[in-house]
């Protein structure tokens, strides 16, 4: 029903606007990550493995590496044990007021992600909000000093900002079970919880897998928490790509960290998209 | 519906619903209660309650002109991304080419990429080819990651559309310029608007990929964020403050908008984000 002229309009300018500003970009950290630098900062175009050989060999790297999957692991894992219940109660038990409910999770969602990173370093600071209701209660004396600076804000910052990530793919996906399927193990005697595990559980995992996908990939990539609420000990790996790219001025390695988290991500969302299609029913 | 089901209360799952509620607006709430307390930032419990905080920031010029800035910013890049989102989610919906897919998952991907790796990619572009970091440059970082946005916003709107007024006005012989303009691009008028709130209140905040992408003027966040170094003060609580009620009525008006758009909008808010529902419904 579409000219050619008319599909050949829609479709050049955005391919080529996503080519040179998204693929073209992405091409050039890739090219990046196999060069390196001299000792006056001049980037040499001389191809070799250096840069991925020291992510893997230095154990700063590597410590760092670590720590940001455990922390992404962690911000996941709670993400889904918040971010599921409330999609479940929404979609099952919330009725009229299901709406509502819904916007209620949508509006932090969008809302300021600096904004809500603020919140939690006020909260956890040593003169903090926290700190002052713990001494007002006579419960601790002196401000507690590690809430705020730690691994521990990272995880609880992260987790407050993506749990509404993880929620929606959760809730779109409990939304799209078939309720006569629930209504029948429910008529074949079924208890509410075989019938969850059995039935509601195994088709809600197309949603789980998409929502940890988000959490776990976002908070690797995050570098702006660590700096408002991680301090020394909760820096991860974008913070040393950050600083490549900065002050220590070293853009061929951080390009080849960068590459690595790229991968990671694509990766990731090619096992997604597959898995969500063999469990998705037609 | 399950009448049976939908009925079974469930006090435990209620009780946990709520606490997750209160998890996520704890620190919302903090953070207004705060921005009128006249003894700072800290502190149980708030006291001395003041507008003081607000004086100071109506009267803070270099705030402002980050507020300009940002504005600026934000509608620009609402211009590229609508420009560039809508003829990718007709692509999109309408036409088979080589490397759709490829295409498909490339226009979308700044949806989940972390925004360090889009900033960084294209400074390296940009500092390339020799051009200076600026406000220019940060619009074509916002526009180019928020096509992404303004994409699954408008396909949505496209999938909801009948297809056959369209079909009616080409036999009729009106040019594919005329439909576009007297059919398609009115039946998608409702989606174009409420993309263009959501890329607004997105670019407005947003700070990752511009951290990479700055010159010399400052967006609101980034204007935030390097007061945020210096120390904090409950003037910072107060245009936090601002900036949050500026996003909730952007948001809700999004969202009413979009539910009207669709008979399921609910549920197709929710799905946007994914990028294989795409695949799923173009296919």
């Amino acid at each position: 029903m579409y000219s050619r002229a008319y599909k050949a309009g829609v479709t050049i300018p955005p391919l080529l606007w996503v080519t040179l500003f998204l693929l073209v970009p992405y091409a050039i950290l890739f090219c990046y990550s196999f060069w390196s630098v001299s000792s006056l900062q001049v980037v040499l175009h001389n191809w070799n493995l250096q840069n991925y050989a020291q992510l893997f060999r230095n154990p700063l790297y590597l410590t760092v590496l670590l720590r940001s999957i455990r922390i992404a692991g962690a911000v996941t894992l709670l993400a889904l044990l918040l971010g599921y219940p409330l999609a479940y109660y929404l979609s099952f038990h919330a009725a009229k007021r299901k709406d509502l409910l819904y916007q209620l999770v949508i509006i932090p969602l969008w809302a300021s992600y600096l904004v809500r990173g603020y919140a939690w370093k006020t909260i956890l600071g040593s003169d903090g909000v926290l700190n002052g209701f713990l001494q007002y209660l006579h419960i601790t004396h002196r401000p507690v000093e590690f809430f705020l600076y730690s691994p521990f804000a990272v995880i609880l910052t992260l987790t407050h900002i993506y749990t509404p990530f993880t929620f929606l793919p959760i809730y779109a996906s409990l939304e799209h079970v078939p309720r006569n399927l629930v209504e029948a193990s429910h008529d074949l005697g079924a208890s509410p919880f075989s019938t969850f595990l059995h039935v509601i559980l195994p088709l809600s995992l197309p949603g789980i897998l998409a929502g940890a996908t988000f959490a776990f990939v976002l908070t690797l990539g995050d570098f702006l928490a660590p700096l408002l609420v991680g301090g020394p000990s909760g820096i991860m790996i974008s913070n040393i790509v950050v600083s490549l790219f900065g002050a220590a001025y070293n853009w061929p390695l951080g390009a080849a960290i960068s590459f690595c988290m790229l991968l990671l991500v694509v990766t990731l969302l090619f096992v997604t998209e597959r898995l969500e299609k063999r469990f998705t029913i037609s | 519906m399950s009448g049976a089901f939908q009925s079974s209360r469930s006090p435990l799952l209620t009780t946990y619903a709520l606490l997750v509620y209160a998890f996520l607006y704890f620190p919302i709430a903090v953070l207004v209660v705060y921005s009128f307390n006249g003894s700072g930032v800290g502190g149980f419990p708030p006291s001395a309650w003041t507008l003081d905080w607000y004086r100071q920031l109506f009267a803070d010029s270099a705030l402002w002109d980050a507020v300009l800035t940002s504005a600026i910013v934000a509608a620009v890049a609402v211009g590229i991304s609508l420009g560039l989102g809508l003829p990718a989610a007709l692509a999109l919906d309408r036409a088979q080419f080589p490397g759709k897919a490829l295409f498909r998952r490339l226009v979308l991907l700044p949806l989940i990429l972390p925004g360090i790796i889009t900033g960084l990619s294209l400074q390296m572009l940009f500092v390339g080819v020799g051009m200076k970091l600026s406000l220019f440059t940060v619009i074509l970082g916002h526009g180019t990651a928020l096509i992404s946005v303004a994409t699954t916003e408008i396909f949505a709107g496209l999938q909801k559309m009948d297809r056959a007024q369209e079909e009616a006005s080409l036999d009729l012989g009106a040019n594919h310029w005329k439909t576009f303009w007297r059919i398609t691009f009115p039946n998608l008028q409702v989606s174009l608007i409420a993309a263009a709130l959501l890329i607004f209140t997105l670019s407005l905040d947003e700070i990752a990929v511009t951290f990479f992408l700055f010159g010399r003027d400052n967006t609101l966040p980034l204007e935030i964020w390097s007061r945020l170094r210096r120390g904090i003060t409950p003037e910072i609580n107060a245009i936090s403050t601002l900036i949050l009620l500026f996003s909730i009525g952007t948001i809700l008006f999004w969202y009413r908008l979009r539910t009207r758009a669709q008979a399921t909008g609910e549920v197709q808010a929710a799905t946007a984000l994914l990028p294989s529902t795409l695949e799923g419904e173009s296919s």
